[in-house]
């Protein structure tokens, strides 16, 4: 049995484990109608034409977790959190929530547990108005998460506040099961001028199979202030497909970073929708890959309201056999004028085997508009080599040192210092130098 | 010192040095000038060991050791260094990181330890102080927004850090006004000791008004075609560099 037709008849034995008179439900099996209907993506689409996810369903993947659940101890797991500083934390271990590595809170703001939301009547009108509003109903993988949605993190900053700390959500696997699906489905919501926030990460202890199909809704309402960071440095048998779908209304800003150093696939849709004026949209990639690793980067920004503007900025660094894509539309509608969009996507490949795909999509129907987009394709500058090693600098290190100058201005914009820090010490472990100090 | 003899280097197959003789002993300034296009640069470049430019024939020996094929960081370490003409620019590394870097690289090469962190301070405090560099310029990116002037100080900075044996600056004239060109014209004279050696490569006289050579060499098509004392380059700013093209052709 393939993939599609395992996850079909699967649906049936999740029903009997949730409440099917729940109006959500009625979502799921909307969402399970699609997905029946179009199954998996595959490379004659025109959005999948570099990204295979063909070996991935010939997996006999286990669907659902074990109800029991693993444990963790947490000093074998404190390295994969930031752990320099107190964070609020929302960890799940194979797909099941732990309350053990957990720091959830309700003092104010709400920081807890999607399987809350979809359940206890106190957050029903609140799913009601968000649950499923921005993701899309049409793309069948985000319908296969929300066909099975039941479990992630759930986050309310009600109007006016912002959580006293940073908010982990982090994925463990276990390598408890040979191979595991994991479907989180994450809403985040941040009221007028709230802010927040979110580092997200998934990871896998072992070589065992794992396929995340993850989906997050981010709402941010007027003059919401939204951080949002996503580090994938994955195990090696580690995929994750990550739909992100973010609403942004009058003077809201929202950031979102995305580190990927590993992982086997990475496939990222991460989608804008600016549904007010004056909103800042920033999306911000680091991507730096070896081995035989591959990353696919499609994001959307959608201007529909006038005098909004939109930031990109992804850099690349492909070593080895891996390969990359970056595919990032811009739509601006008629009556979006004084947009201001700008694209930059640049690429250095270290080695004759690595590739990478870099498409620009622009769809502009105003007239009175800025939008630029570049992308480039390079190799490190010998010149610029020759300065550092000219300084007794060695070839490795110096090389290092330029991919990091490379990759640097994506980094000026990470607010937590001590998560910039980190990502400093992953770019220097992931580029293989010790240069002396903390980059 | 420095003993280079009927050097002949190519890039892509296109030779640009053709016979170069040249002797530097420690304690003296030596003045390469001429023509743009005359090879200066790239002189200073296959000494500093600039792997796109090969070597066809003759040699490089420092201290008598054959250069041939030691790589250009190791050369760093051996104390060799070439300020450049147009440094490079590395957003996100500062120029305290970049220095500490490039120090305790060659330390380790020689089999010392790191420098310790309070010696390091000082000695950036002492030698910034020497070429008048203000403390927040240190924090600053390598080279990134500095305009021609800082990237030309912070080139020789780099150079008081490392204490090189032989200091090569090329075209370090250019884009100063006089102010700078004085100050770092300054700071080279106190770095110059008996047991150091400098090349000065330059198209104008008006660097060695500020570091006098003892000697001066001109460069025309590859090849050395005059040496002489100080006086050389006041002549050939006077009458510029035609006449020793003829003379090159009758030569």
């Amino acid at each position: 049995m393939d993939l599609k037709d395992k996850l079909i008849s699967s649906f049936m034995a999740f029903e009997n484990n949730v409440d099917i008179e729940h109006p959500v439900h009625d979502v799921r099996t909307e969402a399970m109608k699609n997905f029946e209907l179009k199954g998996f993506p595959s490379k004659k689409e025109e959005a999948w034409k570099y990204t295979s996810l063909k070996s991935l369903q010939k997996t006999d993947f286990s669907i659902f977790p074990k109800e029991e659940g693993n444990t963790l101890e947490y000093k074998d797991v404190k390295r994969y959190f930031l752990h320099e500083i107190d964070t609020y934390k929302i960890v799940f271990i194979d797909g099941i929530y732990s309350s053990y590595l957990s720091e959830t809170t309700h003092d104010g703001v709400d920081i807890c547990l999607m399987s809350s939301a979809l359940t206890k009547p106190m957050y029903k009108p609140v799913i009601d108005v968000y649950f499923n509003k921005v993701a899309s109903k049409d793309e069948s993988l985000t319908s296969l998460n929300t066909a099975f949605s039941r479990e992630g993190a759930y986050i309310y900053i009600p109007k006016n506040k912002m959580p006293k700390k940073p908010i982990e959500i982090i994925h463990f696997a276990t390598g408890n099961e040979a191979s595991l699906l994991l479907q989180p489905r994450n809403l985040i919501i941040a009221e007028e001028n709230a802010e927040l926030q979110v580092i997200e990460r998934h990871q896998s202890l072992t070589s065992n199979e794992v396929l995340t199909n993850s989906v997050t809704e981010i709402f941010a309402a007027d003059s919401a202030i939204v951080d949002y960071y996503k580090i994938q440095n994955d195990a090696e048998n580690a995929s994750l497909i990550d739909n992100t779908y973010i609403d942004q209304k009058n003077k809201s800003v929202v950031k979102v970073h995305t580190f990927s150093f590993g992982g086997k696939l990475t496939r990222n849709n991460l989608n804008f929708y600016q549904n007010g004026q004056y909103i800042d949209s920033t999306m911000k990639g680091v991507t730096i890959l070896g081995d035989k690793q591959h990353v696919d980067h499609h994001t959307l920004v959608h201007h529909i309201e006038p005098n909004c503007e939109s930031h990109q900025d992804y850099k690349g660094i492909y070593g080895e056999n891996s390969t990359g894509v970056f595919n990032g539309k811009i739509i601006v509608d008629k009556i979006a004028q004084k947009t201001n969009a700008f694209q930059q996507n640049n690429n250095i490949l270290i080695s004759d085997k690595a590739t990478i795909n870099t498409k620009p999509q622009l769809e502009i129907f105003a007239d009175d508009v800025k939008c630029s987009h570049g992308c480039t394709i390079g190799q490190l500058d010998e010149d610029a080599l020759f300065y550092l090693r000219s300084r007794g600098i060695p070839k490795k290190e110096a090389r290092a040192l330029l991919m990091y100058a490379f990759a640097n201005n994506v980094l000026e914009s990470v607010r937590i210092p001590e998560l910039k820090a980190r990502i400093n010490k992953l770019i220097a472990k992931k580029l293989g130098v010790n240069l002396g100090f903390d980059l | 010192m420095l003993k280079i003899e009927n050097l002949h280097a190519s890039v892509e197959d296109k030779e640009i040095l053709k016979g170069i003789n040249l002797e530097v002993n420690a304690g003296e300034v030596h003045a390469i000038m001429g023509p743009n296009g005359s090879g200066k640069s790239t002189l200073s470049a296959v000494i500093a060991g600039k792997e796109e430019f090969e070597v066809t024939e003759g040699s490089i020996k420092l201290d008598g050791e054959d250069l041939e094929d030691v790589s250009a960081e190791e050369r760093a370490h051996k104390g060799i260094f070439l300020s450049f003409q147009y440094p490079v620019e590395i957003p996100g590394v500062s120029v305290t990181n970049f220095i500490k870097t490039a120090i305790n690289e060659s330390r380790k090469a020689r089999g010392l330890e790191d420098m310790p962190a309070n010696k390091m301070l000082k000695l950036i405090r002492e030698k910034s102080e020497l070429l008048d560099i203000d403390r927040k310029f240190l924090s600053r990116s390598l080279n990134e927004g500095f305009s021609g002037g800082e990237k030309k100080r912070n080139e020789i900075f780099q150079m008081a850090m490392l204490e090189p044996k032989l200091a090569i600056l090329d075209e370090t004239d250019s884009g100063l006004d006089i102010d700078a060109l004085r100050i770092v014209a300054n700071g080279v004279n106190k770095l110059k000791s008996k047991d150091n050696a400098v090349i000065v490569i330059t198209h104008y006289q008006r660097l060695l008004e500020y570091i006098v050579p003892d000697f001066v060499h001109v460069l025309h098509n590859g090849k050395i075609v005059k040496s002489g004392g100080k006086e050389l380059a006041i002549e050939l700013e006077e009458k510029g560099y035609d006449w020793l093209k003829n003379e090159a052709v009758v030569e």
